[in-house]
């Protein structure tokens, strides 16, 4: 009798804590779209910051955000799918392998911030980029990177063993088997994950404080010309990020409306988070079908 | 494949040394893939090579001792003499992130459970998409929930300005909760059911099962996702920095104004000019973190290998 009193206590202790994350993560969620929604208008998201009057938007930080995961999806995914092919299928067993394997798991635990500082030394101020949207990418691929191999690998693992046998046999070179026969079965699982990551990249911050810069030139949208200092195409030009502007608003904002310019931004970055995880599941299971004939 | 023997024999009598398509192919891709894993320890050995450079550089040309910098209790890099100690540094980035794990670890044990154990059909429908989520905010909009709703919450209920370290605990625990609650529910998915049934079997109750075959068979797996929840809240800048507050001294209590290797390398990195003694004890900081990431992988492979076991 004892015994299942315990029991029932215990299992109501994990379903209240089950419950309290739930109610945590709902009140956060609550709480961006109650404070952010009200102030996210189309003039909010296109218009330019101000620096202390009321009623900036986040027009180029919006941009500079999406074009900046561009920039930085362009580098990452050739690179990580190489490196994740390698991985799973010419690595032999031994101790390069393991060194590698070993690499890639460091890589993916440096802290943002280190990634940043060492963006900020070599690629800065060693490569002289300067502060620019390219330089930001760059430190942000090798923040990406190494998630991108491990999930390439995983991906090309799963793919049936038979598939390759198959491939082979019919008399086809490695490289053939793994790009016309192995990938396209992987590839749902692979964009799935991709998008994922992208997610990430789009609300990561720490990296790009010294890489892409804290500040913005006044953009003129319409000059289109990627090699002029002020067209927001230009990738050598300092682009201040979404996410970044909202640690800047936060501790050194000095417009009266900050605190709801910072809300409003949250929003749109955690908005922006919930629509590529969704579109990540759908955009997955949508390619599956079309690429394997399955239900 | 199979080309006639005629055939592969006239090739070199041609004068030209004519390689097979599907060689050339593969011989492509293979160099392909070579490079590219050769960017990736290239990449890794420049990020130690450059900040230790840097870092190393307070110890070697200005003469800052490295019990000094690691033991010193005052950091004024402004002073006459300027004085590097970064203890509160290394004080704040632990204790913060030590007292995130001890509040995230019971949390995410229990959400794993309740995943796997108790109701695996809602677990996997409510509670892992909001877990996942919950994984994919950005640090920021943490930062900021932490400012505007937990510092000025704590700030009402306790004594002091509500910023401190255990408004950055709270913030980094609810950041590292995803960490532990997914290593910890893949290892409880993957305990062989035997071992749950065996005790059910004998008439166990479900709490007695959990209690004591589930868990110490689980104690590796979860201290690997405390481990590497502690390694993601120890590198973590932003949303600490933008509520600890910021004060280079050891904290007397919870709610005390105090600061992190990261967050002390946030703001002042910018505003110092490269070359600096004050710019080079920035990197000594960046080295330090640089070096418990190392300890930290450590002490994951060394878990990893106990589950394996």
């Amino acid at each position: 009798m004892r015994a299942k009193t315990i029991d029932r206590i215990a299992t109501g202790v994990i379903v209240a804590v089950a419950v309290l994350i739930m109610a945590v993560l709902a009140s956060l969620i609550g709480y961006l779209l109650f404070r952010g929604l009200p102030h996210i208008s189309w003039h909010f998201l296109t218009s330019f910051p101000q620096a202390i009057k009321a009623g900036g938007g986040i027009g180029p930080q919006l941009f500079n955000s999406i074009f900046l995961l561009v920039l930085t999806m362009i580098i990452t995914i050739p690179l990580g799918l190489g490196a994740g092919i390698y991985m799973s299928e010419y690595a032999k067993r031994g101790p390069i392998t393991n060194f590698i394997r070993l690499v890639v798991e460091v890589l993916s635990s440096f802290p943002s911030i280190v990634v940043g500082l060492f963006g900020l030394l070599v690629i800065v101020n060693t490569f002289n980029l300067g502060y620019s949207l390219l330089s930001g990418a760059l430190a942000l691929t090798v923040f990406n990177l190494p998630m991108m191999v491990r999930l390439t690998e995983q991906s090309l693992r799963s793919v049936p063993q038979e598939q390759k046998e198959a491939g082979l046999a019919l008399g086809m070179s490695r490289w053939k088997t793994i790009t016309s026969v192995m990938l396209p079965v992987a590839l749902p699982s692979i964009v799935t994950g991709t998008v994922l990551a992208a997610g990430r990249v789009f609300g990561e911050a720490a990296a790009l404080l010294f890489t892409a810069g804290m500040s913005s030139p006044r953009l003129d949208f319409t000059d289109w010309n990627p090699l002029h200092p002020t067209s927001p195409l230009n990738p050598m030009r300092p682009a201040e990020t979404l996410a970044v502007h909202i640690w800047k608003i936060n501790s050194e904002g000095l417009a009266p409306d900050a605190g709801e310019i910072a809300a409003g931004a949250s929003a749109v970055l955690v908005i922006t988070i919930l629509l590529f995880n969704l579109g990540a599941r759908w955009f997955g299971r949508v390619l599956y079908r079309k690429l394997t004939a399955s239900k | 494949m199979n080309l006639p023997a005629s055939e592969v024999r006239s090739a070199p009598a041609a004068k030209e040394r004519r390689i097979p398509k599907h060689l050339a192919e593969e011989w492509r891709g293979r160099t392909y893939v070579y490079l590219c894993v050769l960017i990736m320890i290239v990449t890794i050995f420049s990020i130690v090579y450059f900040i230790a450079s840097r870092g190393l550089a307070p110890f070697i040309s200005h003469g800052v001792s490295v019990s000094e910098m690691m033991f010193g209790l005052e950091w004024r890099p402004d002073g006459e003499p300027a004085v590097f100690g970064a203890l509160p540094f290394l004080f704040g980035s632990f204790s913060t992130s030590l007292l995130a794990a001890v509040i995230a670890a019971p949390l995410g044990l229990c959400a794993s459970l309740f995943m796997t154990e108790i109701m695996p059909k809602l677990g996997k429908t409510v509670l892992q998409p909001g877990i996942e989520l919950l994984a994919g905010i950005p640090s920021v909009v943490y930062g900021f929930v932490g400012l505007s709703v937990i510092v000025p919450f704590l700030r009402d209920v306790f004594p002091g300005l509500g910023v401190g370290v255990l408004a950055g605990s709270l913030v980094l625990s609810i950041m590292i909760l995803p960490t532990v609650t997914t290593v910890s529910t893949d290892a409880l998915r993957s305990l062989p059911r035997g071992l749950k049934e065996g005790s059910m079997a004998l008439g166990a109750t479900r709490w007695q099962t959990i209690s004591r075959i589930i868990l110490p068979t689980l104690l590796p797996s979860l201290l690997t996702g405390v481990v590497l929840g502690i390694a993601r809240a120890f590198g973590e800048a932003l949303a600490v920095q933008m509520v600890i507050g910021n004060a280079p001294h050891i904290p007397h209590s919870l709610f005390e104004s105090a600061a992190t290797l990261t967050s002390i390398i946030t703001l002042s990195m910018g505003n110092t000019t490269s070359g600096s003694l004050h710019n080079n004890a920035l990197w000594s900081l960046a080295l330090m973190l640089l070096l418990m990431t190392f300890v930290f992988v450590f002490v994951v492979r060394m878990l990893e290998r106990r589950v394996k076991r």
